[in-house]
């Protein structure tokens, strides 16, 4: 009973948003990704639950203005009234059940939109796992596995979950790409987590949606969803760069810079992330596994520290 | 000697900037060579600056807050021109340094002075009268509060020709706003302007809360107090809470920047995250702050123009005081994004979602007032109806930021703008006007004029739609805030739509101005004239007495008997004011130049400390303490009004009076 309802609002919500919105395209209402399908059915349906209190609200107070105006004198009008359990009952009543539905979906969301939760995918499928750095004004992508890095291009395979691990060597930003689904800040000397999926191949806008100073507008980045062969080329294309990232070009990079242009390393240096974390914790990281913190050891422990 | 203020601190090579400053100069220059003209100068400093009487402080706090509009909306214009021209490759006219701190200056002015200032205009003005006190309880202090507001006005627009503005955005998190990364003198005018002007705030919260608990008339029992002065009480409460949590966290971030302290720094055990804490936990009671008075303004209005007592009272306090407790409980949802686990998100989430129950219970109250009475179409309630049908709205997309999963994907977009716009124009400035239009004749003994009020309505009504609808639909379009420029072509006609909206909302200002200067003019014309003091019959205490009122506002405190104790009396043939006597002489406050000192020098102080001149900041400083060292020791500061001196301004309302019945 309650999904089929459930169901059928949706279908209302999909069908006057796409009424409403003809001809204009929403990145955020159409994902790319099941979290961002996860997103856009919550606010669809939270929408349509509103609009059961909102409508009749604007109507009766339009209706009610016209009605009772003065030069209506036909109206009745009741001088002393001022009171009416019923009606009481009524507006602190259907609010109320309406935002006992939301809070349910809320809570059920905050579970299953967590963005810390690994997606279902990664049961049958083995995630690939970027880490991510926000610098002054780009965006820096380090593949672990592959060993390379990127700059303001991220790379994904489709229909492959991607573990991100998020911070940043600055002041906070925070990571978003619209069309694949929720955002999460990026902090210096923190790790944030993120899991995303995209089901189509695609070029997708990435950007920081906190503000971050004077490059901030530049701050973008493309995410290119391909298939898992291209992928593979495009880690090799990577790989033919003649850059390399270690701790003599990390200061370089990390320098603030406008408009970056995309750049490629072939070759990072093993435990880059963790010391950048690390440089703002005594050389302590959090190993986001056990939760313990561990010292990082590596040549780049005495990086110089941006003070 | 001048610490960090150089001459290459005034920003010549800018030349908006130039034009600016030229313009303010010559409109200045003016006015004070009209004031010395006319040898206004003493009457100025004798029945204004150092006024202690509630009605002048607030006719000043609301000039300050029209002129903190007018700053506040260049600004607004000239960020949405920039965005209608910066796209594809076109850098616009504004370059980053200067325009982000047009976004930051925007924020700031209009929050804590224009809607602050606003709001402390009218609690000044309505709630001693409302509540048939002769003052607040502490009339040195108003007028103390007043000149710290309006000080921390003039120290950020002083920022506007001597060095530079915050480029932090109007909460300056860190650490962005830490030296590290905002070396020059923005962030510290943001600072000294925040703490300057809470203290004023501040003031203004505790003079309110100990007025309406201790200087009621008799038998205003807490259940037969007008709605506003209960919404006041609330914001004081909420004042009085949050306004610390503020200076501290503002204080903080204060001593990493002056004594290199780690508190929100990224090295050195600092935690940014801290910071957004603290200031959202000011930061969210702040918006009710500002929003529950301006309920309370549309629980005077309707009732008045509906001619019908208020639907729900009892249900109306009641809500107010949950939101008001509520307030504390929700301000995690600032920042869902931070990566707090899913319970704690829920919480904040379903938290915040519970304050739509009473809000919209209000809504509920206001058209039930409507409902079955005789609606007077007057300026006030174009208002009063546009901010239900808009504040409707704003509330659902603020419902819908507060389910953590959604927040994931809007948060800090348009649609944020977009929503927190949607609310504090939909509720809190169409309040505020709404209320302006409706006490202005008490304030000032003749009516706004009708029409332009109503034209004034349309534009903003119409504008704010065309300004900040396309703002939702970008937001969706995954547009971020505080952007300079883009290549998005989807983003731009919708920005080309906002910038006619912001044009609009400028109608809307120049039709607010004419509605003055027409109001002026014509004010002397009978119809305009409010002889009785009661111009729409309405029902609260403030009505009883003349408009304007005597200084002391009520020769013989009124008695209180019911909910709506003027109505009751008009109903009941009860003179309210008891013409005739006997009257007693009054005990009144006398004025004093304390608060203006302390207010001139703490602006030194500020001043000179955001440029490191510390023999400057010493000279405020002592000046500061000095003043209130000489004001503690002033056993001069009262004096009485002789009984035939309130006998003759009685006898003279009761002549007008009887000549008005006759007529």
């Amino acid at each position: 009973m309650k999904n089929k309802l459930l169901a059928r609002m949706a279908r209302l919500g999909g069908l006057s948003s796409a009424l409403l919105l003809a001809g204009c395209e929403l990145d955020v209402l159409d994902p790319k990704g099941p979290v961002g399908e996860g997103v856009k059915s919550l606010i669809l349906t939270s929408t349509v639950a509103m609009l059961i209190v909102v409508v009749p609200t604007i109507i009766l107070s339009l209706v009610f203005a016209w009605q009772y105006r003065q030069s209506n004198t036909s109206a009745e009008y009741l001088p002393k009234w001022c009171h009416s359990n019923k009606i009481e009952l009524v507006i602190w009543g259907v609010p109320t059940l309406i935002i006992i539905f939301l809070a349910v979906i809320t809570y059920q969301t905050c579970h299953s939109l967590d963005p810390y939760k690994p997606l279902e995918a990664e049961a049958t499928t083995k995630p690939l796992h970027v880490e991510v750095v926000a610098l002054d004004w780009k965006w820096l992508f380090i593949y672990p596995e592959q060993g390379i890095a990127t700059v303001n291009q991220l790379a994904i395979p489709v229909n492959t979950p991607i573990d991100f691990v998020i911070t940043s060597d600055s002041v906070m930003n925070s990571f978003f790409i619209p069309r694949l689904g929720s955002m999460i800040y990026a902090m210096a000397g923190m790790q944030t987590q993120l899991h995303l999926l995209a089901s189509e191949p695609g070029d997708y806008l990435g950007e920081s949606a906190n503000y971050s100073g004077r490059g901030f507008s530049d701050m973008k980045f493309r995410t290119l969803a391909v298939s898992g062969d291209e992928f593979n080329a495009w880690v090799d294309k990577v790989k033919s760069s003649s850059e390399q990232l270690d701790s003599q070009t990390y200061p370089k990079l990390a320098a603030p810079s406008e408009a970056n242009p995309v750049e490629y390393f072939a070759h990072v240096e093993p435990g880059m992330f963790n010391t950048i974390v690390a440089k703002y914790n005594n050389g302590m990281v959090m190993d986001k596994n056990t939760g313990q913190m561990i010292q990082v050891q590596s040549a780049m422990s005495d990086m110089n520290m941006k003070e | 000697m001048l610490g960090r203020l150089s001459l290459s601190a005034i920003p010549l090579d800018v030349p908006i900037l130039v034009g600016t400053f030229l313009g303010v100069a010559i409109v200045g220059l003016a006015v004070l060579g009209l004031i010395t003209y006319y040898g206004k100068w003493g009457y100025l400093w004798k029945e204004w600056f150092t006024s202690v009487d509630h009605k002048r402080l607030a006719v000043m706090y609301i000039i300050l807050a029209l002129v903190a509009l007018f700053r506040g909306f260049a600004d607004a214009i000239m960020m949405r021109t920039q965005l209608a021209l910066a796209y594809a490759g076109n850098p616009g006219y504004l370059p980053p340094h200067h325009y982000d701190q047009i976004f930051s200056a925007h924020g700031t002015i209009m929050i804590f002075f224009l809607a602050m200032a606003f709001m402390t205009g009218l609690f000044n003005f309505v709630v001693p009268l409302q509540i048939g006190a002769r003052d607040v309880a502490f009339p040195f202090l108003n007028n103390l509060s007043f000149w710290m507001t309006a000080i921390a006005f003039i120290l950020v627009n002083v920022s506007l020709f001597i060095g530079e503005f915050s480029q932090c955005g109007w909460l300056a998190y860190p650490p962005l706003s830490e030296t590290q990364f905002s070396p020059g003198v923005g962030v510290d005018y943001y600072i000294w302007a925040i703490q300057l002007s809470g203290v004023g705030t501040l003031l203004t919260g505790v003079n309110f809360f100990v007025t309406i608990v201790k200087m009621r008339a008799p038998g205003m029992t807490w259940m037969k107090m007008p709605v506003f002065t209960w919404t006041a009480f609330c914001a004081s409460i909420l004042i009085m809470v949050s306004f610390p949590v503020l200076t501290v966290a503002v204080a903080l971030l204060g001593l990493d920047r002056y004594f290199g302290m780690h508190f929100f720094t990224n090295d050195g055990g600092g935690n940014q995250m801290m910071y957004l804490n603290l200031i959202w936990a000011w930061g969210h009671p702040e918006v009710y702050i500002l929003v529950i008075p301006a309920f309370g303004v549309f629980s005077e209005v309707v009732p008045a123009f509906s001619q019908k007592p208020l639907f729900g009272y009892g249900t109306m306090v009641y809500a107010t005081c949950a939101i008001m407790i509520l307030s504390f409980l929700v301000w995690v949802h600032h920042f869902f994004t931070m990566g707090a686990g899913p319970d704690v998100n829920a919480f904040f989430g379903i938290a915040t979602m519970v304050i739509s129950i009473p809000t919209g219970v209000k809504l509920f109250n206001w058209m039930f007032t409507m409902y079955k009475g005789r609606i007077q179409f007057h300026a006030c309630m174009y208002w009063a109806v546009g901010f239900m049908v808009t504040f409707t709205i704003g509330g659902m997309t603020g419902v819908m930021m507060a389910i953590p999963g959604a927040d994931f994907v809007l948060h800090n977009s348009l649609f944020l703008i977009a929503h927190f716009h949607n609310v504090i124009i939909g509720g809190v400035y169409f309040g505020y006007i709404c209320g302006m239009n409706f006490w202005f004749p008490k304030v000032m003994g003749f009516k706004l004029n009708e029409s332009w009020g109503i034209r004034a309505f349309w534009f903003w009504f119409v504008g704010f739609y065309f300004a900040f609808v396309p703002l939702y639909v970008v937001g969706f379009q995954g547009m971020t805030r505080r952007l300079n420029h883009y290549d998005n072509p989807a983003w731009h006609p919708w920005l080309l739509v906002a910038e006619v909206g912001a044009v609009l909302i400028l109608f809307g200002i120049v039709c607010q101005l004419t509605q003055l200067y027409v109001s002026i003019r014509d004010r002397n014309l009978p119809q305009n004239r409010d002889v009785t003091g009661d111009p729409w019959n309405a029902r609260s205490l403030e009505w009883s007495t003349s408009s304007p009122p005597p200084v002391y506002n009520f020769a013989l405190v009124p008695h209180v008997h019911e909910l709506d104790a003027f109505m009751h009396d008009k109903e009941n043939g009860i003179d309210t004011r008891r013409a005739g006597g006997p009257y007693e002489a009054i005990h009144m406050p006398k004025n004093t130049a304390a608060g203006f000192l302390v207010g001139a020098f703490s602006l030194v102080l500020g001043f000179a400390a955001v440029w490191y001149i510390w023999w400057l900041a010493a000279i405020g400083l002592i000046g500061v303490i000095g003043t209130v060292i000489a004001r503690s020791a002033n056993k001069d500061i009262d004096f009485y009004i002789p009984a035939e001196e309130v006998a003759r301004i009685e006898n003279e309302h009761s002549r007008k009076l009887m000549a008005q019945a006759a007529e």
